[in-house]
């Protein structure tokens, strides 16, 4: 019968596969390389790709260990989670503080992990920045001109998304830092998520229902993917910076629990430090995010126009408060938002 | 059958008079499908093929890790496959030849993935071998990694898949009944020679259209595997995942890899429905043959749909 043949082959099948797996995960690889893991959040593949090869290049160079790296990514926090949960992370380059620091609570990262690396363990940062149709045909140009009119803004949930919560508070901060009262902030905001016609759960999610759905007037989005937008839509989406915006601080650290369970700490700490040279810092502007050096992001001046970044600490105690305080079940964003039914 | 064939002509009648409201639910219809199912299918390979051919094999193809994620898929699902021909087996002979003390529960059981939301499964999954779990500190330990690796992947896609074969071949055993095997063992055949020989032949088709289907589900499974997996490039990514992550990208080109991989599970949907259509014939007809070959039982099982339906 040849049932019993597709049977027989079935198994043979799979048993081949279990079997190139068993010896695949007894081995791992070349073992005379050093394999470590960047677990990070999505837009930055292309970018930590980019450093990874150069990484592992100057690093074989200088020890004659072959390193390889590999990548994961996905949502900032469910990234989090997931080392949280046993995901074998040599280093985190998440998009928040506070997704790093869920991870110190959970005791894989040592206490004072934001001095471990210079300039508070920030190789780059970022901000929130407009893009706009063509021409702006809207006209604008500040925060205040958001809840002009019958403009429709794009960003994604501040409860969901880490681009969410950034928005938010440099909306926030827009009316705070700029002598308003926070009765006054509130108003904002609630005017301002008033006019989100589809609220996204994810930076992703926002990008195509406005670059691609073509929805809304104005789009809140990180610099770095502002660009890359305005990049892919040929002319027909434009940039614009406020004056004033959020400092986004994509922090980096080591996962101790991990580097010394595998014995990665030397490779793993010179990985983050490389990040820091002008070579690595020339490549971080090109992927356009803000490099920390600050003279290589002189000579970037004018990809990076300089306006007033203010960083978490002007709008809340700290990102531990900034979430309870905004974004928990009883905090400002599930008070001023209420689904539109446009 | 008169009392049938009566309601038959009642049906028909009542439809004769409203040819309006017939008109509306077939346009009706073809527009859900058409809108939900035709456009979508069509969408994908148009923006697959909207680079050129060249784009689309290069996307697939020149990227290391979208290979491995094609090689990954090809490696979890024939493993969760197989793992599920033997338990379905077992648990459709068990449920269909057996009565025993809980029978119901397992029944039940088998059908709790179908339930379940994937995400849910894999969050399962994670909360038993995750590090903060019960078993992750001494998997840990060891040295032995489930999730976030090979074994999570395999774990997850076979629990999502668990009903598909045992619940095909239930009701396949049924209809057979036992006879031919209790003759097979009263001739003198062991256990081993009475599946081999008697049930096995029997139930091929029904088996077959269980795997095809198992099978689809197994390659296209995404929630469950994508909490299970710590989605490591060229590692633990499945096609499904990685047609998600180049589609988070902003850049043209992983977008049409994105569409050009979607487009490959695409068509391995096209070639189950198709194998699925000519399995289902052939069930069919095990099914009648089984029927047919049972005499006694065959009247009154005739004999019980016609009297409820009336």
């Amino acid at each position: 019968m040849w049932i019993k043949g597709v049977l027989g082959l079935g198994f043979a099948a799979a048993l081949v596969g279990a079997g190139w797996v068993a010896t695949r995960s007894g081995a791992a690889g070349d073992p005379s390389a050093v394999e470590l893991l960047n677990v990070s959040y999505d837009p930055t593949r292309e970018l930590w790709q980019e450093v990874n090869a150069r990484f592992a290049e100057a690093y074989s160079a200088d020890h004659g260990v072959r390193v390889a790296i590999r990548q994961s990514h996905g949502g900032s926090s469910s990234q989090a989670r997931s080392v949280i949960d046993g995901l074998p992370a040599d280093v985190v380059t998440l998009a928040l503080p506070s997704d790093t620091d869920a991870i110190r609570k959970a005791g894989l990262i040592d206490e004072g992990w934001e001095e471990q690396f210079p300039h508070g363990s920030l190789p780059y940062f970022s901000t929130i920045v407009f893009v706009v149709r063509k021409g702006n045909p809207k006209g604008v140009k500040d925060w205040t001109d958001l809840v002009q009119g019958d403009i429709a803004v794009i960003t994604p949930s501040a409860k969901t998304s880490g681009n969410g919560k950034l928005s938010f508070l440099a909306a926030w901060g827009s009316v705070v830092l700029r002598g308003g009262s926070t009765e006054d902030a509130e108003k904002f905001v609630k005017e301002l998520y008033r006019r989100v016609p589809v609220l996204d759960s994810g930076a992703r999610g926002a990008t195509t229902t406005f670059a691609q759905k073509g929805i809304g007037d104005v789009h809140l989005t990180w610099e770095n993917e502002a660009q890359l937008e305005v990049r892919e839509s040929k002319g027909e989406l434009e940039l614009v910076y406020p004056p004033i915006s959020i400092r986004a601080e994509p922090k980096v650290a080591v996962v101790n629990a991990n580097l010394k369970r595998r014995g990665t700490q030397d490779v793993a700490k010179a990985y983050l430090s490389f990040v820091y040279t002008a070579e690595i810092q020339e490549i971080v502007a090109r992927h356009f995010y803000r490099p920390i050096d600050a003279e290589v992001l002189a000579r970037h001046a004018d990809t990076f126009p300089a306006i007033e970044l203010f960083g978490i600490e002007r709008v809340a105690a700290s990102w531990d408060d900034a979430n309870r305080r905004f974004f928990s079940s009883d905090g400002v964003f599930d008070r001023i938002y209420e689904p539109s039914d446009k | 059958m008169p009392d049938s064939q009566l309601i038959a002509a009642r049906h028909v009648s009542t439809r004769v008079d409203h040819p309006a409201v017939r008109w509306m639910l077939i346009v009706l219809a073809v527009l859900v499908v058409g809108v939900l199912i035709i456009v979508p299918v069509i969408n994908v390979f148009a923006q697959a093929f909207s680079a050129g051919w060249t784009t689309y094999w290069t996307s697939l193809l020149a990227d290391a890790d979208t290979r491995h994620s094609i090689l990954l898929t090809l490696i979890v699902a024939p493993i969760s496959v197989a793992a599920n021909v033997v338990f379905g087996v077992a648990a459709a002979w068990a449920i269909a030849r057996f009565r025993f003390p809980g029978r119901t529960l397992l029944t039940t059981l088998i059908d709790l993935p179908f339930a379940i939301s994937p995400v849910v499964a894999g969050l399962l999954i994670v909360l038993i071998f995750g590090l903060q779990g019960y078993l992750g500190p001494w998997l840990r330990e060891h040295d032995i990694k489930v999730i976030f690796a090979l074994p999570g992947l395999i774990l997850a896609t076979t629990f999502v898949t668990l009903p598909f074969v045992a619940r095909e071949l239930i009701p396949v055993m049924e209809a057979i009944g036992p006879e031919e095997e209790v003759a097979a063992v009263s001739l003198g055949a062991n256990a081993w020679q009475t599946f081999w020989h008697v049930t096995l032949p029997n139930i091929k088709w029904g088996l077959l259209y269980g795997v095809v289907l198992c099978n689809a589900r197994a390659m296209g499974e995404f929630g469950a595997v994508y909490v299970v997996s710590g989605r490591i490039d060229g590692l633990t990514c499945t096609m499904p995942l990685r047609v998600e992550k180049l589609f988070q990208q902003l850049r043209h080109d992983d977008m049409a890899g994105s569409f050009a991989l979607a487009s490959i599970l695409t068509l391995l949907a096209l070639v189950t429905l198709a194998a699925k259509v000519s399995l289902e014939r052939k069930t069919r007809g095990e099914l009648a043959e089984a029927a047919a070959t049972k005499i006694v039982g065959a009247e009154p099982l005739v004999a019980e749909t016609v009297g409820t339906s009336a």
